[in-house]
């Protein structure tokens, strides 16, 4: 009885772990500390009112997008060189992309909500906003890309060299308010010596990028774990329609 | 508190979108793992 249900715990707990079940608990924890922080414990601004609330949710979002990108790039790259191409790598790059675009949407829909209370507006073709949501777009088509036909290792390089080009508009984006004139704000704290933030704005501000990191490293395993399932199922299904086709060709 | 309901959009909108993306992940892994026995998963 005891060993029925370890077993059929085990088969629910398809993609889950020890490490992975743990890391969960924290992060939950994280976005309850993270939101009674952002929403009640921290001051409002002196400029921005209480909308920079929105900010502990929408700039670890965009770094974590970033983050995400560069994931994607770099597990690419490590599958187009030869010495190092596995399958493994282009599922992490697949998952790493689509989470991306999960907090690239989440911080492009916080900024247009942010935007709404400070310049009036939802939206505005400003440089840093357009080059963002362009990124946004490309990999939404990177992710096209991967679901088009063929077999993994095609997938696996025309998403690869895709992804290498994608991640270029990464620093088009970050620099785009120092490029054009932007109505978007320039870095408050990366790159910037001397921050001005009040400690506990900052303190929520890195908080909700640790607990954004927790997230995408949770969702990240899952993701490629699932992926890595449904490559096994594919070539099953694969192995069993030669064969079929084969038996075919015998029995004629 | 001013603002407030755009204030909860955005962390609804955040956590939310969050939340159905991690259940759409564990669901469709799910359902495939079904097909796939314990010992054929590399993790487990």
């Amino acid at each position: 009885m005891t060993a029925e249900v370890a077993d059929t715990s085990r088969r629910d707990r398809v993609t889950g772990t020890g490490f992975t079940r743990g890391l969960g608990v924290v992060t939950l924890l994280g976005i309850a500390w993270l939101v009674s922080f952002g929403l009640f414990v921290t001051p409002a601004d002196i400029n921005q009112g209480e909308s920079v609330r929105i900010m502990y949710a929408h700039v670890p979002g965009a770094w974590l997008a970033y983050l995400a990108f560069v994931v994607t790039a770099f597990s690419s790259a490590m599958y187009l060189f030869r010495r190092t191409r596995s399958l493994a790598w282009d599922r992490v790059a697949g998952a790493s992309a689509e989470i991306g675009v999960l907090f690239m949407g989440i911080s492009l829909v916080t900024g247009m909500l942010w935007g709404r209370l400070t310049w009036g507006t939802f939206w505005t073709w400003d440089a840093r906003l357009t080059t963002t949501a362009f990124l946004f777009i490309t990999y939404v088509g990177y992710l096209a890309v991967r679901n088009l036909g063929g077999t993994h290792h095609q997938r696996a390089r025309r998403s690869g060299v895709l992804a290498l080009l994608a991640v270029l508009e990464i620093p088009l984006v970050h620099f785009s308010v120092r490029l054009w004139n932007s109505l978007h704000q320039e870095a408050s704290v990366a790159g910037n010596t001397d921050v001005t933030m009040d400690g506990l704005m900052l303190f929520t501000l890195f908080l909700g990028v640790i607990v954004f990191t927790l997230m995408y490293v949770w969702m990240l395993l899952h993701r490629q774990r699932a992926l890595t399932l449904q490559d096994m199922m594919d070539d099953v299904g694969l192995d069993v329609a030669l064969e079929a086709r084969r038996a075919e060709a015998v029995a004629r | 508190m001013k603002d407030l309901g755009f204030i909860l959009a955005s962390y609804l909108v955040t956590f939310g979108s969050i939340g159905l993306f991690t259940f759409a992940v564990v669901r469709r892994a799910r359902r495939i793992g079904r097909q796939v026995p314990p010992e054929s998963r590399p993790w487990t």
